[in-house]
């Protein structure tokens, strides 16, 4: 069986004001201190459109190569909700601010374009608050901060082949987003909200089987997790001769499964129709080329000219330019010190085991900045500390926020480079392990490291392993 | 007192005749003896009035009003929102809805120096042609307590025609502005859609609602419009081109106007009377230097089933946001979310708006949505196009406002025949184009008749400019009902 996957992405924009009044977006507020009679749907209130959130769409539009309409309209889509104050929520229907683009995205090596049908603009709703369900709740209480905050919803085609690929689309979305600076891209704040189309279809048939809707994933892992399941689910159901019926299920994300909130037969009527308080809105070709020159740079450019500017492997190029900021802070430390592959490899195996790789506020708020850590490098690369060491300064960084030549200079921890101490210990060592001695001499070069072993030792691990070789050799060599 | 038009009032002010308060009070005193029986205010807002009149009073004695409406006392038709006094609508689900804002319309009166006496009854939520659908009580047409002073905007007409306020503001989805200015003897204007900010007004069919005046005379509408119109950056569907100096218009008589008279507006079935007012008022305008010509429209016959899918289906979305869930009523005692909106509905909207609601509802449903309201507004440009060719040869349209005088209360009960009363007036309002209604005579009985001029997009000077030249040659506007007190 094919898996035939398309994703629906939401996307909160970063503007200051809400996609139709002027009131703040700031997160966190307390209840409906961000309110005003248009995002509370006050009889009379009428909605403006927000020029950036237009802006917003529009950048984002054409970082995906979408074609930007020359005129959009907004309309309203109706349903019954408490959460959204007029019943009906401001979005885009027929004609949708921007069509047909494309993400390629990376999976196991090789690269697959995926086709991003529509982009359009909408307004969010606010949120209930209860106790336990709003079944069983004894009252449910509204918050409006939320309701009217932009939202961007990109519809992918259902290009995509396995759950692997829709979460590597999905992050490559993300990025994009980021890069743009049109939306933090945190999932668990609610930014960043997706939902999947999942369908099976016979081998290399076109067309697609029954669709099912997939809703409430709210992290990477868990879009992948809920594919998986679901494409089991499916997948175990058409081998029993099961039918499948077209359905919106949850994913449950502590039980580990997909249940069914809605079938087709409850599927809502929006009775869309153009919103006669919004006149329809007429692009102008100027101000789309004025934001396409200023589009920055992609993560897909930026991973290229990694590759050719530092002469990174393609896994670290891709890694690091995942995350813009993780990609400024390599680009910031390598501008200090400009061995890049050094620098890479440390951002990624001692940089990203204490920061998660999506978070970019940490990243940019980290302790430990670019010009710290290039300064811990210099240590090593000049040969003050040893690599494993400085391990251990970068621990001490991360908490600390301190520079690495203060820690090393406080605690001591200056590799010992003065030759005729070190070969005063080598030749302790040497006097102590006779039988490794003897090893050495029946050929045994193992034995060799083993003193280095007890070298480092005696020194506390301080003393440079460059020298303590050299001298080494030339002691056991006139043995 | 209480029979003088606004600008005659301001000049009484500056040579000090007279202060607002005292004309406030006037108005006041009349409201509390006439208006038991002519249910013509849902709210009266008498310490606000009071309030707001002495502070105009301080203006004149200091040598600074505000202009030509500072210390006018005017009634605002219930729908259009007012900061701290309760706007219902004339409906039950709104019963306790105090906005916390005003209606850009009704700030920007408030800053020309006008006095607010209270708020209009009205059809609920504006549907209605006679005023007898609002949820609190009937008005009454002040020529006659048995008749109907047409609708929706009936309180506030009755209340300019029965000298219970100077002027006053009502709202135009299908007629409601003009209808009820013609039934009660008044002038009730119409302005092109987008000239007035409609943010703060409850909307009933966004695409079709207008705020507008009434008034005693031709000059007193001009005056209104000129403060309320012009941009609203909370309106997106306002228009940015700049106001006319109306006042100045006026003038300039009719001399040389092409005026259209359109075949389609002179329909079996119309009461002779009003087609005899109509003709001779037309000859009147000749007679002022007008040229005249017949028209034709044909479209309009199919513009009032088309404004009854369109109207409905804006409503029922319009509407959608009572539910009980955030101001208005609550009916109590559900067992969850949906029982509680759907008993609130129930129970806090009238006969008619239900019914508008589901036919809108239905009109927009999957599967009806092209066959109705797509080819609504495809009808709603053939409209706007006969229109358009019309303006092509004539400046004007003058045609009849409504089919009759007004009816006895009860005497509608069928919905279809109190839909025809607007057939004259819906088209102005599907094209957007202002239109004006002004007194052109009397009934046998003694009702008066009104006499309509369309005018082109933002052409309200024309507009005014013939209205006022037939006014002023004619009686009309001296004839002032009686109440019995
Ligand atoms: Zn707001």
């Amino acid at each position: 069986m094919d898996v035939v996957i398309g994703l629906e992405v939401h996307a909160q924009l970063l503007t200051r004001s809400k996609m139709f009044c002027g009131c703040a977006t700031t997160f966190g507020a307390a209840p409906n201190s961000q309110t005003c009679p248009v995002c509370q749907g006050m009889p009379g209130s009428l909605p403006v459109v927000n020029r950036r959130a237009v802006e917003f769409g529009i950048r984002t539009a054409l970082a995906f190569n979408c074609r930007v309409n020359e005129a959009c309209r907004f309309a309203r889509k109706h349903y019954y909700y408490p959460d959204m104050p007029k019943n009906f929520q401001i979005s885009q229907y027929e004609e949708p601010l921007a069509e047909d683009g494309a993400l390629e995205i990376d999976v196991d090596g090789a690269s697959r374009t995926i086709g991003i049908q529509r982009l359009h603009l909408e307004e969010d709703v606010g949120k209930l608050v209860h106790e336990g369900t709003l079944e069983t709740a004894q009252a449910s209480l509204v918050d409006f901060n939320r309701s009217g905050v932009p939202l961007m919803e990109t519809v992918s085609r259902p290009d995509l082949r396995s759950p692997e690929e829709a979460a590597a689309y999905l992050r490559a979305f993300r990025a994009v987003l980021v890069y743009l600076g049109v939306c933090d891209g945190n999932m668990e704040e609610g930014s960043l909200r997706c939902d999947a189309n999942v369908s099976l279809r016979p081998r290399g048939s076109s067309e697609l089987g029954t669709k099912v809707e997939i809703k409430n994933m709210n992290s990477f892992k868990n879009v992948q997790r809920a594919l998986e399941f679901e494409v089991r689910r499916q997948a175990e159901a058409l081998e029993a001769g099961l039918r499948l019926v077209q359905e919106t299920r949850l994913w449950d994300a502590e039980r580990g499964y997909t249940r069914s909130m809605r079938s087709k037969e409850f599927a809502h009527d929006y009775r869309y129709f153009p919103e006669p308080d919004l006149v329809p809105l007429r692009i102008d070709r100027a101000w789309v080329d004025a934001i396409r020159a200023g589009l920055p740079e992609l993560p897909r450019q930026r991973r290229q000219r990694f590759l050719r500017q530092y002469g990174l492997p393609a896994y670290d190029a891709e890694l690091l330019t995942h995350s813009q900021a993780l990609a400024d802070y390599f680009e910031a430390a390598t501008g200090e010190l400009p061995q890049a592959k050094l620098v890479s490899n440390w951002i990624m195996s001692e940089l990203l085991r204490v920061l998660p790789a999506d978070d970019e506020a940490a990243i940019r708020a980290a302790k430990i900045t670019p010009r710290h850590l290039a300064g811990l490098l210099k240590l090593i690369e000049d040969g003050t500390i040893s690599g494993k060491i400085a391990k251990d300064v970068f621990q001490k960084m991360v908490v600390s926020g301190e520079e690495a030549r203060a820690i090393v200079a406080r605690e001591g921890l200056t590799q010992l480079a003065d030759e005729p101490a070190l070969a005063a210990v080598i030749d302790q060592v040497i006097a102590r392990n006779p039988k490794a001695i003897e090893d050495f001499r029946k050929g045994k070069t193992a034995a060799a490291k083993a003193l280095v072993g007890q070298i480092m030792k005696a020194t506390q691990g301080k003393a440079n392993p460059a020298i303590v070789n050299r001298l080494l050799e030339e002691k056991l060599s006139k043995i | 007192m209480t029979d003088t038009p606004i600008h005659e009032l301001a000049d009484a002010y500056l040579r000090g005749e007279t202060t607002p308060t005292a004309v406030t009070e006037a108005y006041l005193a009349r409201i509390a003896r006439l208006d038991d029986r002519l249910g013509a205010y849902l709210t009266v807002t008498r310490e606000q009035a009071l309030r707001a009149a002495a502070a105009s009073d301080a203006r004149y004695r200091a040598g600074t009003p505000l202009g030509p409406l500072d210390g006018a006392p005017l009634a605002y038709k219930d729908v259009l929102c007012t900061r701290g006094v309760r706007t219902t609508c004339g409906s039950r689900i709104l019963e306790g809805f105090v906005p916390p804002y005003d209606a850009t319309a009704i700030e920007r009166l408030g800053a020309a120096g006008a006095v607010m006496l209270g708020k209009g009854n009205m059809d609920e939520f504006a549907m209605g042609s006679s005023t007898e659908y609002s949820a609190f009580k009937p008005t009454r047409n002040p020529w006659d307590l048995a008749r109907v002073p047409g609708g929706s905007s009936g309180g506030p007409a009755a209340a300019v025609a029965a000298g219970l306020a100077a002027g006053g503001l009502g709202t135009d989805t299908g007629g409601s502005i003009r209808q009820p200015a013609a039934f009660c003897g008044i002038v009730g204007l119409k302005p092109t859609y987008g000239r007035v900010s409609r943010y703060g007004l409850v909307a009933f069919g966004s695409s079709l609602d207008h705020i507008g005046p009434f008034a005693r005379d031709v000059t007193d509408a001009a005056l209104l419009l000129a403060a309320m119109a012009g941009a609203d950056p909370r309106d997106a569907t306002c228009v940015e081109a700049p106001v006319p100096d109306y006042a100045a218009a006026l003038a300039r008589g009719v001399r040389g106007l092409r005026l259209g008279v359109p075949d389609e507006y002179f329909i079996d079935g119309m009461d002779p009377e009003v087609e005899r007012a109509v003709r001779d008022a037309v000859d009147v305008l000749r007679g002022l230097g007008a040229t005249v010509e017949r028209v034709s429209l044909p479209t309009t016959r199919h513009a009032l089933a088309t404004y009854y899918v369109i109207a409905p289906a804006e409503a029922s979305s319009n509407l959608a946001r009572y539910d009980g869930v955030k101001y208005g009523l609550r009916v109590a005692g559900a067992k969850d979310l949906i029982e509680m909106s759907s008993r609130t509905r129930a129970a806090g909207f009238g006969a008619e708006v239900k019914r508008r609601i589901m036919l809108g509802t239905y009109v927009l449903s999957a599967g009806y949505y092209e066959a109705y309201y797509g080819r609504a507004q495809k009808v709603r440009t053939l409209v706007r196009r006969d229109f358009e060719a019309a303006f092509g040869r004539v400046d004007l349209i003058v045609a009849p406002m409504t089919p009759n005088v007004a009816f006895k209360h009860g005497e509608k009960e069928d919905p279809l025949s109190m839909y025809l009363n607007d057939v004259f007036a819906v088209p102005a309002d599907m094209t957007g184009l202002p239109a004006i209604s002004v007194p052109c005579g009397f009934s046998a009985e003694g009702l008066p008749i009104g006499l309509q001029f369309i005018g082109k997009a933002l052409d309200e000077p024309t507009l005014l400019r013939a209205a006022h030249a037939y006014e002023q040659a004619t009686p009309w506007r001296t004839r002032r009902p009686s109440v019995p007190s």
